[in-house]
């Protein structure tokens, strides 16, 4: 009997967190303007010291002004995707619950897309309505997804099916109200992308607002952990163990939409990354949610951030959409895991 | 010998085993009933009638009745998950209902028929679970917790399967992996819900003879709900018979076990004998 302990929880992540940072190197060398790890080194080192003179303007550019934010943005949105996810498959008892396959991203793009029509220079408008997007879609999903009474798996998945394609119609209508260049871009948009400017020019200020949100939506699902363990062996079970069910799926449910608006407003719709990642962990590290949370989270980041290097490197100077490289290695997993759980 | 039905006045059987009236009373049902409806303002689907009765330490009690007999709605209020219409339940001498969850869960242990686990799960992981209502709600186990869980596995005779995966388990094996969770809550009451209905006759006997070990031995207060007439008489000190909601006799087994009662409850031709223990043993007589 070997139970967790807050030491190992904590010695798994700074490894994990070991490999984000040499994927983020690697991440910050490649691209159309390679440069050495060396000169990365002392770039992010003379920039740490304030010895900003020391570094000449084109790595300056290219590290601060383009690589980094568009790393920390795909760490934020890995990240989110995957605590959402392993959030959705406790909360709804599935394990191949995904923001993306349960309509949730389809909602969350809806808010944003309706937001940026409206009101498009609101700063955090857009975060808001994917926020409202996604719980409104989640909440339908939820209740669609019952069969007397009782969340029925496959009713689920066919209700996050439905869900997706119908709000994927509205989304095309309201398309057509847009003017030629802002279809490109919100097209794209809609794939999964992380080159969207930052609505304020303040692009440290508006990243550290982004991952305040995150880590207190996170937070939040991380004091259920211990409940949802028990809720993992059945909801009847949790409560007879003094499991208070019912506030806990309120706590994920809100925590899970927040941290789907939060990754689809800034970077559209992602898919399949909140569905594997959770499972690998889960692989990897154990089922115990103390551990999944964090471990999921890092390792969210670390499949974004890859899935983004490969989609701007593979077909070098053209770019692909991040969603597009999850999900040519995310839909054959997902396939697999549905297919072992029907046998 | 008392006839509950209806809610009138009640006088409680004494139990069959010498020395136990003497024990400390631990489940006392007043008068608890309980409805199901659909709506609010519906009518009622199912009406559980009025029963009183009473458990002390060290005692096995079986519920018995056909399907839709209710056997399940009184589980669930013993277990506090559903609140009586009307009357009380206490344990300890605390109303159940009013009992915040996890002081419930250190008092009452509920067992259910199966453990539907969504992901693999071993076996000393699963135990750890049962010491979930003695902490803050975000915790990690303490040496304790290991130490209690590791017991209650021993005392289900588990030992071995400590490291098992609860999927591996054979239906016997993972009956007693999930009683000793519920012995790792520490409870007074034990409750079972047809804990014998996937075993065999061998696994039936064992699980029956270790509840009652665990009654006598460990002062446990045990409630079994079971279909299976013969182990309720052989292994429990008292029955609470249900049929259509009501409750229509509680007493020892010698008591309620009358062949006109239980045919009337069980609709099937019914003879009823005593068994080389000398308790009651029914027996089903030929039709064809």
């Amino acid at each position: 009997m070997r139970p967790l302990t807050p030491q190992r929880i904590l010695a798994t992540c700074l490894g994990l967190c070991g490999v984000l940072f040499v994927v983020a190197v690697i991440s910050l060398r490649m691209g159309a303007y390679p440069i050495s790890v060396r000169d990365i080194v002392s770039t992010l080192f003379n920039a740490a010291a304030g010895r900003r003179d020391e570094v000449p303007v084109e790595f300056w550019q290219v590290v601060f002004g383009l690589r980094l934010p568009r790393i920390a943005l795909g760490i934020l949105v890995g990240a989110s995707l995957s605590t959402a996810g392993a959030g959705f498959q406790a909360l709804l008892r599935n394990p191949l619950a995904d923001p993306y396959v349960l309509g949730v991203s389809s909602g969350a793009a809806l808010g944003a897309i309706v937001s940026l029509i409206v009101a498009p220079h609101t700063v955090g408008a857009i975060q808001i309505a994917a926020f409202i997007g996604a719980a409104s879609t989640i909440a339908a999903v939820y209740f669609l997804g019952r069969r007397g009474g009782q969340l029925d798996s496959p009713t689920l998945l066919l209700a996050g099916i439905v869900a997706a394609s119908f709000l994927s119609a509205i989304i095309m209508f309201l398309l057509t109200m847009v003017t030629g260049s802002e279809l490109r871009s919100i097209a794209f948009w809609l794939m999964g992308d992380l080159t969207a400017p930052p609505p304020t020019t303040n692009v440290v200020g508006w990243l550290g607002f982004l991952f305040f949100v995150f880590i207190v939506a996170a937070g939040a699902m991380y004091t259920t952990s211990s409940d949802l363990n028990l809720i993992l062996t059945g909801e009847q079970e949790a409560k007879h163990l003094g499991v208070n069910v019912n506030r806990v799926k309120f706590v994920v449910y809100i925590a899970a939409s927040v941290l789907t608006g939060l990754a689809v407003s800034v970077s559209g719709a992602i898919g399949y990354v909140g569905l594997l990642v959770p499972h690998v962990m889960r692989m990897l590290f154990g089922t115990d949610y103390r551990m999944l949370i964090p471990t999921a989270a890092i390792g969210g980041a670390i499949a974004i951030v890859l899935a983004d290097t490969l989609a701007r490197t593979v077909v070098a100077p053209t770019e692909l959409p991040v969603g597009a490289m999850t999900a040519l290695a995310g839909a054959p997993v997902f396939i697999y895991l549905m297919r072992r759980r029907m046998r | 010998m008392s006839s509950i039905a209806g809610g009138g006045a009640v006088a409680l059987p004494q139990p069959v085993r010498s020395g136990a009236s003497t024990l400390p009373l631990r489940l006392k049902v007043e008068q608890a009933s309980y409805a199901y409806a659909a709506t609010d303002r519906s009518a009622p689907k199912f009406t559980l009638g009025p029963a009183s009765f009473e458990a002390q330490q060290r005692e096995l009690l079986a519920i018995l009745g056909p399907n839709a007999s209710g056997k399940s709605t009184m589980l669930k209020l013993l277990a506090g998950l559903l609140k009586p219409l009307s009357g009380r339940i206490e344990v300890d001498g605390v109303e159940v209902s009013e009992l915040d969850l996890k002081v419930r869960a250190q008092k009452i242990a509920l067992v259910a028929q199966e453990s539907e686990l969504l992901f693999p799960l071993r076996v000393w992981e699963y135990v750890l679970q049962g010491r979930y209502p003695y902490g803050r709600r975000l915790r990690f186990e303490s040496d304790e917790d290991c130490l209690l869980a590791g017991n209650a596995l021993a005392q289900v005779g588990a030992d071995a399967l400590r490291d098992r995966w609860m999927d591996q388990l054979s239906g016997g094996e993972k009956q007693r992996v999930i009683l000793a969770r519920a012995l790792a809550q520490q409870p007074s009451l034990l409750l079972l819900d047809e804990p014998t209905q996937h075993l065999d006759i061998g696994g039936k006997v064992e699980l029956l003879r270790r509840l009652r070990r665990l009654a006598d031995e460990n002062r446990y207060t045990v409630i079994v709900v079971t279909h299976d007439l013969n182990l309720a008489a052989e292994f429990s000190d008292r029955i609470v018979l249900l049929h259509k909601g009501k409750c229509p006799r509680i007493g020892t087994p010698a008591e309620v076990y009358e062949r006109e009662l239980l045919e009337e409850v069980f609709e099937a031709p019914l003879e009823v004998e005593i068994g080389y223990s000398g308790r009651p043993r029914v027996i089903l007589r030929a039709t064809r």
